[in-house]
């Protein structure tokens, strides 16, 4: 769970900045012919004019009239067109929001409305919690009680957990190295506290060229996930489906018949997928990645094929979904029901979809037994190598991506904990200048302070009593 | 004799006095009740004010017009700035004082003003009536009324003191203990809980050889607490170091089965960072020695407290080990080091100025709200005071905020937060930690001490001379321009970057390696500005035109924080909100909410378990 915060929250409690300028999706997630991205606040027109490219050259939308329609295109820094777009001027306090606003009419492709607001985010504007445009509207006296409490339930319902969960789901052990990184920080920082707050005792000090190489390491980490993590290629990845099954029971014919093309080497001999193979394929707009893993064999000798089991576990960490195939001709129920409940054990967490892929049909000469079992279990029966009822899984994805709630929350997430890595990463730099400069340490604690901040915007945020409880617990200190 | 008053404040600690002067000084009719007459503000424990954190405490005190610096700045016997190297927000002064003269000077300062009276009686109820204070009962069987009461009972209430194997019911060694009171708060409905602290030996200064030591000298200029023209230090007495060794450990570790605190005979939760030496032996079985200082209590006496030593292990341990710490081998104990528990009323049951939730016109200040030292204490007896004052007279309340002084944090913290062991403050604690310094404490609260008639003429006058030597300065440093030759040689030797091109003062001092000294001693024209135009206070103006202007950047960053945030302090909650109707709050929020009755959205936010969605939720609400 996220720890509720005090003094770090106060620093820079984001959420009611309400000078910041915001965006966010405004139309649901998903693909459709257009969407809407909403942009509200004082430097609306300003972000506008940094990343639009009106078709009529003279137009600038810091002098366009309210309510007036603009066409040109959206171009990141590098002048690279993201899409062909219609703007709407608004001007305060004529606006949803009673704020100087603009609507970006884009086509609905969720890559390109994630493209978008990275744009947006990277000029300057931060991403709208829920509800927050209304939570504008209202505090601008744009709306009346009762859709305002429409909205403090709508607001409620944004739980933090589910902010955290998204993070899992999507970047399996990218929290847990954060965490790490921030602990060292924060260890980090108490010993730089101590020295300030109780430097008349006999303390160690702070080894500031261990600080410098800290920096380093947290530098390179954030770096190097800034760019695997960018939220247009999470999206561009897809969203992770991991193939698994006992050897032989048609895996890698099971993706080649999703993806339609002999990708897998598919033979009859167990254990021929010894690497994991991935493809993305979109479906109705949201695009997956399968991932075709090596059968798990519990007994196997073959050295190159137990690190390939060893990868199959590392990608059902990561998976979202989970495609359990097995051979329908050939199991008994109870045998698919154990395999089932090891493996429920295994990946235990919730918001990890388990769905059975009774795969062979084609060979079955009678009703498998324990039928209706399966059956119960939601089982999908499919013949990979037919290519039969291979629709009847995409659909089942496409139903559970967009009945989830959580899924527009893991992209919020995503774009939100690039912009704390992106803020972490500058935070960085200026105290490593601090350092190379030689600054006090109480301007250089308020540095290291930010960047804690930022780094427990994405694992959980850290509280002035953490330092402390972290010194008294370490340190002997007191007269 | 008059028996009826404004405001009766009960205990003469620091708290207590604070509360006393500043409610009488503000206009109130004030008694103040002692157990005893001749131990006002004493200092039960260290002699010394100030320290890091707390001497920040102590200037803001003096700025609101408050007496524990004028005191302090009468009576220290040594004076330092702590952590001058940390940089000027971590600047930290601290004084050792004369225990008594400390205590004489308080009392002096007291009797000087026209409304206060004293008593000597122990209170044990309070008069209420409709859940309002009437005045107070005494042992002596005496009823006084008055409209508002200020507790400051200190470690009195219910007080046990452990030595060892032995306790007894005591206040503070060698005095009383109150009982009664706390019983009778609780019949109320004020919760209470037990503490526990303790202090260390003080022995006879003639049995110690201080060759064996490290001597510690006060600063070769010091400096002082008030911003008043209070006298400055001439002659100072030194301070020792010395430290304890395994064998002292070893001695130590003999009387672990006769310690009340590992016993379990004390349950009273006692503060981390100031553990007895036992506990730090126990926790840090690695740590081989101990730091020890050696700080005389007085001018004339040859009493030594000897921090660090703090224990309540029995006497004859003490003793032992002792002997073996280096210079202390013919040592003679005056007093055995002791713990001591007490009763303390969780804080989060008082408002934003002090005052009980439940007795309307009952404040409670310094310990007994869970907090330790004296400048802790006093900062909250003085706006104890104050609030008692304003709100008979129908005023609002005096809030400091967390960006604004270290006694905002310490009361929001207090009961935003409540605690669990002695708090004491700490810089970390305070986010604005770059505007919290102690050279702008005047600056920061005279200003607002002024508004509500707490300062007198000469305090505001000094103040505003340095704040037109500050404009002045800026004046001419902003506009007066260096012309290469003229400084190149200076900052070549200073290891900087020279110059090409005319620059102002101002872009010289705003380099690190340049002090405004170094200017002063360089540029014949500045020289003789300072000298003929900065007449008051000079050091001071100058040393804070180098400040604002080397932390400009950081400043502007943290004022533009403090007010964003201070936008959430200004929407203020009713306090009669039931949270439990707001069914979109998290369950938790509701029930926190409910029962700290947050002021604000600000200090809604800071209360744990109230999450940034339940405070959009709030947000919401308030517009009803």
């Amino acid at each position: 769970m996220l720890k509720q915060s005090d003094v770090m929250e106060n620093l820079v409690s984001k959420i009611y900045n309400i000078n910041d300028t915001i965006c966010a999706l405004a139309t649901p997630i998903g693909v459709s012919a257009l969407s809407t991205i909403r942009l509200s606040g004082s430097k609306s027109f300003s972000i506008g004019d940094a990343v639009f490219k009106p078709i009529k050259k003279e137009t600038k939308l810091s002098d366009a009239l309210t309510h007036t329609i603009h066409y040109g295109v959206l171009h990141s820094k590098n002048t690279e067109i993201v899409d062909e777009v219609l703007l709407s001027v608004f001007r305060n306090p004529h606006s949803y929001t009673g704020e100087d606003m603009i609507e970006i009419s884009c086509h609905g492709s969720v890559y390109i409305q994630q493209q978008i607001i990275q744009l947006l985010v990277d000029q300057g504007a931060r991403l709208a919690k829920h509800g927050e445009f209304t939570l504008r509207a209202f505090l601008n006296k744009k709306m009346d009680l009762s859709q305002a409490e429409a909205v403090a339930d709508l607001i409620a319902s944004d739980s933090i957990s589910s902010h955290k969960l998204a993070i899992q789901q999507m970047r399996g052990g990218f929290s847990s190295k954060i965490n790490e990184l921030r602990k060292q920080l924060l260890d980090f920082s108490s010993l730089i506290e101590l020295e300030l707050d109780f430097s008349e005792e006999d303390v160690q000090f702070a080894n500031r060229d261990k600080l410098s190489e800290l920096l380093d390491n947290i530098f390179k980490e954030i770096n190097s996930l800034i760019s695997s993590f960018s939220v247009g290629n999470v999206l561009k990845n897809g969203i992770p489906v991991a193939i698994i099954g006992k050897p032989n029971v048609g895996k890698s014919t099971l993706l080649n018949a999703i993806l339609n093309e002999e990708k897998a080497i598919v033979s009859d001999i167990p254990g021929t997928t010894r690497d994991v193979i991935e493809d993305t394929f979109a479906i109705k707009g949201i695009t997956f990645r399968f991932i075709d893993t090596a059968g798990l064999r519990s007994h196997t000798t073959d050295k190159i094929e137990s690190l390939g089991i060893v990868k199959t576990y590392e990608k059902i960490e990561q998976a979202v979904f989970i495609l359990y195939v097995f051979d329908v001709s050939l199991s008994s129920f109870k045998e698919i029901n154990d395999d089932v409940s090891d493996l429920l054990e295994k990946i235990n967490d919730k918001n990890k979809h388990l769905i059975l892929i009774a795969n062979k049909t084609d060979q079955l000469i009678e009703t498998p037994k324990g039928f209706k079992n399966l059956v119960e279990l939601e089982t999908i029966f499919v013949s990979a190598k037919r290519k039969e009822n291979i629709n009847l899984i995409a659909e089942f994805l496409v139903k559970t991506m967009e009945s989830q709630t959580n899924f527009n929350n893991t992209i919020v997430s995503n774009a939100r904990h690039y912009e704390a890595l992106k803020n972490t990463l500058r935070s960085v730099e200026i105290i490593q200048s601090g350092i190379d400069n030689d600054i006090s340490s109480d301007l250089f604690t308020t540095d290291i302070r930010t960047a804690l901040h930022y780094l427990g915007e994405i694992t959980g945020n850290i509280t002035s009593d953490d330092i402390l409880n972290n010194i008294f617990s370490s340190f002997c200190i007191g007269k | 004799m008059l028996l009826e008053y404004d405001i009766i404040v009960v205990g003469a600690g620091h708290a207590g006095c604070e509360a006393a002067a500043a409610a009488a000084n503000l206009g109130s009719k004030v008694l103040l009740i002692s157990m005893s007459m001749s131990n006002f503000a004493q200092m039960s424990c260290n002699p010394a004010m100030g320290g890091i954190a707390k001497g920040q405490i102590v200037r803001e005190i003096d700025a609101l017009g408050g007496y524990s610096g004028i005191v302090t700045d009468n009576t220290m016997i040594q004076f330092k700035i702590l952590n001058k190297s940390k940089g000027p927000a971590m600047w930290s002064p601290r004084a050792q004082s004369d225990r008594f003269l400390f205590s004489a000077k308080w009392r002096e300062l007291l009797e000087s003003i026209e409304n206060l009276d004293f008593r000597q009686d122990n209170v044990v109820s309070l008069l209420i009536k409709n859940k309002k204070i009437e005045g107070v009962k005494t042992e002596l069987g005496l009823e006084i009324k008055a409209k508002s009461v200020i507790l400051t009972n200190g470690t009195f209430l219910n007080g046990i003191i452990h030595i060892g194997e032995k306790n007894f019911k005591s206040g503070r060694i060698g005095e009383m203990h109150s009982e009664g009171l706390t019983q009778n708060l609780n019949k109320l409905g004020i919760e209470s809980k037990r503490m526990k602290t303790g202090t260390p030996v003080r022995i006879d200064g003639r049995s110690i050889d201080y060759s064996k030591m490290i001597e510690q000298k006060g600063d070769e200029e010091p400096k002082k607490f008030s911003f008043l023209r209070t006298p400055k230090l001439q002659n100072q007495r030194s301070c020792y170091i010395t430290y304890t060794n395994s064998e002292v450990h070893e001695i130590l570790k003999t009387g672990f089965n006769k310690s009340p605190m590992f016993e379990g005979r004390i349950r009273g939760v006692g503060p981390r960072y100031c553990p007895s030496i036992e506990d730090k032996i126990n926790r840090f079985a690695d740590k081989e020695n101990h730091q020890l200082f050696i700080e005389p209590e007085g001018w004339n006496t040859c009493e030594i407290y000897l921090n660090g030593f703090s224990s309540s292990l029995p006497e004859e341990i003490q003793y032992k080990a002792l002997l073996k710490i280096p210079g202390l081998e013919k040592v003679k104990i005056f007093r055995p080091g002791y713990a001591i528990e007490y009763d303390y009323f969780p804080p989060e049951q008082l408002s934003v100025a002090l005052e009980s939730k439940v007795i309307e016109n009952l404040y409670m200040a310094g310990q007994i709200n869970g907090t330790t030292g004296y400048e802790e204490a006093a900062c909250q007896g003085l706006m104890a005071g104050i609030n008692a004052h304003l709100k008979l007279n129908k005023k609002p309340p005096f809030v400091l905020k967390r960006s604004e002084a270290y006694i905002g944090v310490l009361i929001d913290d207090l009961i935003t937060k409540g605690t669990n062991e002695p708090y004491r403050m700490f810089t970390s604690r305070a986010e604005y930690r770059i505007l919290l310094r102690q050279d702008n404490a005047d600056s920061r609260l005279t200003p607002k001490a002024n508004e509500i008639g707490l300062v007198t003429s000469e305090r505001k006058n000094l103040l505003n001379e340095k704040q037109n030597n500050i404009s002045e300065l800026f004046k001419f440093i902003e506009k007066f321009k260096v012309e290469p030759e003229q400084i190149n040689a200076l900052l070549i030797e200073k290891e900087t970057s020279p110059i090409d091109q005319k620059v102002t003062l101002k872009q010289l001092l705003s380099r690190p390696q340049i002090f405004i000294n170094d200017l002063i001693n360089n540029i014949d024209v500045f020289r003789d500005f300072v000298k003929s135009n900065i007449i008051i206070e000079k050091e001071d103006s100058l040393e804070e035109v180098e400040i604002l202007t080397k932390y400009e950047g950081y400043i502007s960053k943290e004022q533009d924080l403090a007010e964003k945030i201070g936008r959430l302090e200004e929407l203020n909650i009713n306090e009669n909100l039931d949270y439990y109707k707001l069914t979109s709050l998290s369950s938790e929020a509701r029930e926190k909410l409910n029962k700290i009755k947050p002021r604000t959205i600000g200090q809604a936010s800071r209360i744990s378990g109230v999450s940034p969605s339940d405070i959009s939720v709030l947000i919401v609400y308030l517009g009803r």
